[in-house]
């Protein structure tokens, strides 16, 4: 059965290979979500039309391929030419001719290649632009490499090893100690060890057992699960099947967000293609082993990443979430033993199994092992998708991979975690980012999302934001976090609009330390955190807007005035900026705003290249006013 | 497209539970294909699938309100959504919510009188490389502008009083 099945394996890999053996150069054009919403399907289609038309496929092996997420999405579409891997950089249907001509005469085109936004040099090879040359790629292994709705070209690039290995040639116990050497931790936020959970469900009494993944990824800045099921839908079924094989499941569920089409998509392809060649449903690779997996879209509820709501929403219910005095791997779906691991955490597993535990346990920290995907957006210059090891510093992450703040702004803070976590502070940028080194820093590692602000955020404002967020999100079942959140949001109110009572702080203190003991989930009892983190880091801006009525960013509506400085050199870039036309002037002239139309939207601010704008505080505006009316 | 007849066609509905297992668990996902179908979940519709599901209307009911992917009121034949992720917020996402509800004389949720528009907000949509991110039916407008509202609407979006 052994060598039978490995050989039946291999024949599919050599088959798959034998397919992608014409492929001498490949067009890999980026169809992410960023570059796809850049018009990237089309200048896909441009390629493939051009490169049919000019027969270069039989010609010289040349074939056009749409992947997915190649990452520094701030330049998309993007377009890898392989395999040299040159990267073109906001690429045009108009230059796509241009693009073939060069690739056929072994040359590059020069004004599209990546341009380094510090030196304005033009890079070539992606090994050499930074914000690529610093990363390792584990989980993102094949993401941007392989058609995610070619399971031959997955299979050429290594897909479905792990399951062989693991079916084959190991025990379940074995795969579990495997993944306990690796110190795998669970990437969907809190970073629970990924072993022993699966090594709870193995000895959990109770049939069927279910292998869920958690793809319900609501952390408003993260995307890496969705490039990942976008990118690379076999890495999280092989994952899945393993950990099916290791904890005795014959049944999983992936249950997908909403707002993630592509995903189901992607997936659902996976799944029929995976069926079709004997790696997923009954007796895989004849092996013995049956495991099958079902996609469940969610209903667009932020509350069903949480692992007991989700399960609710699979069996068709409403997604409350309920007491976990009960573990999952014992009553989870239906009440079976149930798995839930998240997308990242899934597709990790099959490189781990092939390459061993103890590679992936190489990189990292003593306590956070491994790679981590990341998003980089905000206030940076380079946003995108990143892979690093743990314990990578966040100076490196925003200033080198990034790029650094836009417009020579100032950093001010990076928020991780989503609206579970906090702001991680300017004086924390040397530290290593591992699970322990964020929960220490009153934020938490979450999916992986990070943010980016400068002096231009206001972190009053910031903590708002995500209050308005979970009162969307709370699905209402427990009163703390169901009415803490409101009683909150309106202190904040106060607070932006400049009658909060000096004791304001004590009282917000006291109602999260309320709800972080009263909620009923995880989601009720991280809620205050983005609201503790800041008024950590940065009390003296929630000062500033109690006690003097000031928003130091110039954020807070309600609170600032803006004014043109007499250095206006009447560039004009603010009069089609401003929304109310509060703006006039002839170009080359001094600029005037008119008060009683300004609404204080920071729009003339942000786009005044010579500073002459500036912000102050609202009440001196009315101090004017008032003195003028007396001098009358 | 909305409809909003009170006998509505039911064949679609029919067709959709057909080629799910008459059992809970469907709900959710037939639920979505009535709302891809109408725009909209029907009260009729929600009697079938009570009915063929065998799931009391309460339940059936309180499923559809709960999930943000669900509306019980026939949208506008565009929807504008606005991303309000992290990104897309603290690069001005705010703003471009205010003026499209000056633009268009509603609130995020609700529709225009005429059937028009429906806006929403929605949470991240993952292209926070373009923030602020709005989209307009299926058209994406990245780096918006607050001024340039009108215009990503198309000229429908600007009514007579504005």
């Amino acid at each position: 059965m052994r060598t039978e099945g490995i050989a039946r394996f291999e024949a599919l890999k050599e088959e798959a290979q034998a397919r992608v053996a014409a492929r001498k150069r490949e067009i890999l054009v980026c169809c992410g979500t960023g570059c796809r919403a850049r018009g990237a399907l089309e200048l896909a289609d441009r390629f493939a039309d051009e490169v049919t038309k000019r027969g270069l496929e039989a010609s010289v092996g040349l074939y056009t391929k749409r992947v997915g997420c190649h990452g520094c999405c701030e330049q998309g579409p993007l377009v890898i030419v392989s395999p040299d891997d040159v990267l073109y950089a906001k690429v045009r249907k108009a230059h796509v001719s241009k693009i073939l001509d060069a690739v056929v005469a072994g040359e590059v085109v020069e004004k599209l290649l990546y341009k380094d936004p510090d030196s304005g040099e033009r890079i070539a090879h992606v090994a050499d632009i930074p914000f690529y040359k610093y990363q390792t790629k584990y989980v993102l292994r094949n993401v941007g490499k392989i058609d995610p709705t070619d399971i031959h070209d997955a299979l050429a690039h290594g897909a479905y090893q792990g399951v062989v290995k693991a079916l084959f040639e190991m025990t379940p116990e074995e795969v579990i100690e495997e993944v306990r050497i690796s110190g795998l931790r669970g990437r969907g936020g809190a970073g629970f060890a990924t072993a022993r959970k699966w090594a709870a469900c193995r000895k959990a009494e109770g049939s069927p057992k279910y292998v869920l993944c958690n793809g319900d990824e609501g952390d408003p800045g993260a995307f890496e699960d969705a490039s990942l099921m976008e990118g690379d839908p076999h890495a999280v079924l092989e994952g899945m099947i393993i950990g099916a094989y290791a904890v005795g499941s014959s049944e999983g569920y992936i249950y997908v967000r909403d707002e993630y089409p592509v995903a189901v998509k992607h997936l659902q392809r996976a799944i029929d293609q995976a069926r079709e060649l004997g790696l997923l449903g009954e007796d895989i690779l004849g092996s013995g082993v049956s495991f099958d997996i079902r996609i469940s879209r969610g209903g667009g509820a932020f509350v069903c990443g949480e692992s007991s709501a989700l399960m609710r929403s699979i069996e068709g219910k409403v997604g409350e979430p309920r007491a976990k005095y009960v573990h999952a791997t014992d009553r989870g779906l239906w009440d079976r033993p149930t798995v839930l691991n998240n997308v990242e955490t899934w597709a990790t597993i099959g490189k781990l199994i092939v390459e061993g535990g103890a590679t992936f346990a190489s990189m990292g920290t003593e306590k956070s092992k491994g790679t981590k995907a990341f998003t980089l957006v905000g206030k940076v210059k380079n946003t995108g998708l990143i892979e690093l090891p743990m314990g990578t510093t966040l100076r490196h992450i925003v200033f080198d991979i990034g790029g650094g703040m836009p417009k020579g702004r100032s950093f001010k803070a990076v928020q991780t975690g989503g609206p579970s976590g906090g702001c991680v502070p300017a004086d924390l940028l040397d530290a290593p980012v591992d699970y322990e080194v964020l929960t220490e820093a009153g934020s938490m590692m979450g999916s992986g999302g990070m943010i980016v602000m400068d002096d231009r955020t206001c972190m009053v404002n910031v903590a708002r934001y995500f209050l308005n967020f979970l009162i969307e999100e709370s699905c209402g079942k427990c009163v703390p976090c169901r009415e803490g959140l409101k009683q909150m949001q309106l202190m904040y109110d106060d607070i932006l609009e400049g009658r909060a009572d000096p004791d304001i702080l004590d009282r917000i203190e006291a109602l999260s330390a309320g709800m972080k003991v009263g909620s009923l989930c995880d989601l009720g009892r991280s809620a205050p955190n983005p609201v503790l983190s800041t008024l950590r880091h940065f009390r003296a801006e929630y000062e500033a807007h109690i006690q003097e009525h000031r928003c130091p960013a110039g954020v807070c509506r309600e609170l600032t005035a803006f004014e043109i400085l007499d250095n206006c050199d009447g560039c004009h870039l603010c009069v089609p900026a401003c929304p109310t036309s509060a703006i006039s002037g002839k170009p080359k002239t001094l600029h005037t705003l008119d008060q009683d139309l300004c609404i204080s939207c920071g729009a003339c601010f942000d786009v005044c290249p010579t500073g002459a704008i500036r912000h102050f505080p609202k009440r001196e505006l009315k101090e004017r006013n008032a003195h003028a009316e007396t001098d009358h | 497209m909305a409809e909003q007849s009170p006998c509505t066609d039911m064949a679609p509905v029919d067709d959709i539970l057909s080629s799910y297992p008459r059992e809970e668990a469907s709900l959710i996902q037939v639920l979505q294909d009535v709302q891809r179908v109408y725009n909209y979940l029907p009260c009729e519709a929600l009697t079938r699938v009570s009915e063929v599901l065998g799931v009391p209307l309460a339940k059936v009911f309180s499923v559809s309100t709960f999930y943000k992917a669900f509306s019980i009121e026939p949208q506008g034949k565009v929807t504008v959504k606005v991303c309000m992720g992290t990104a897309c917020h603290i690069r001005g996402a705010p703003q471009l919510v205010d003026e499209l509800s000056r633009t268009l004389g509603i609130a995020p949720g609700e529709t225009t009188p005429d059937l028009e528009f429906t806006l929403k907000t929605v949470n991240c949509v993952g292209a926070c490389a373009m923030a602020p991110v709005m989209i307009v039916g299926e058209t994406y407008h990245g780096n918006a502008m607050p001024a340039k509202v009108s215009s990503y609407l198309g000229k429908k979006g600007v009514t007579d009083e504005n």
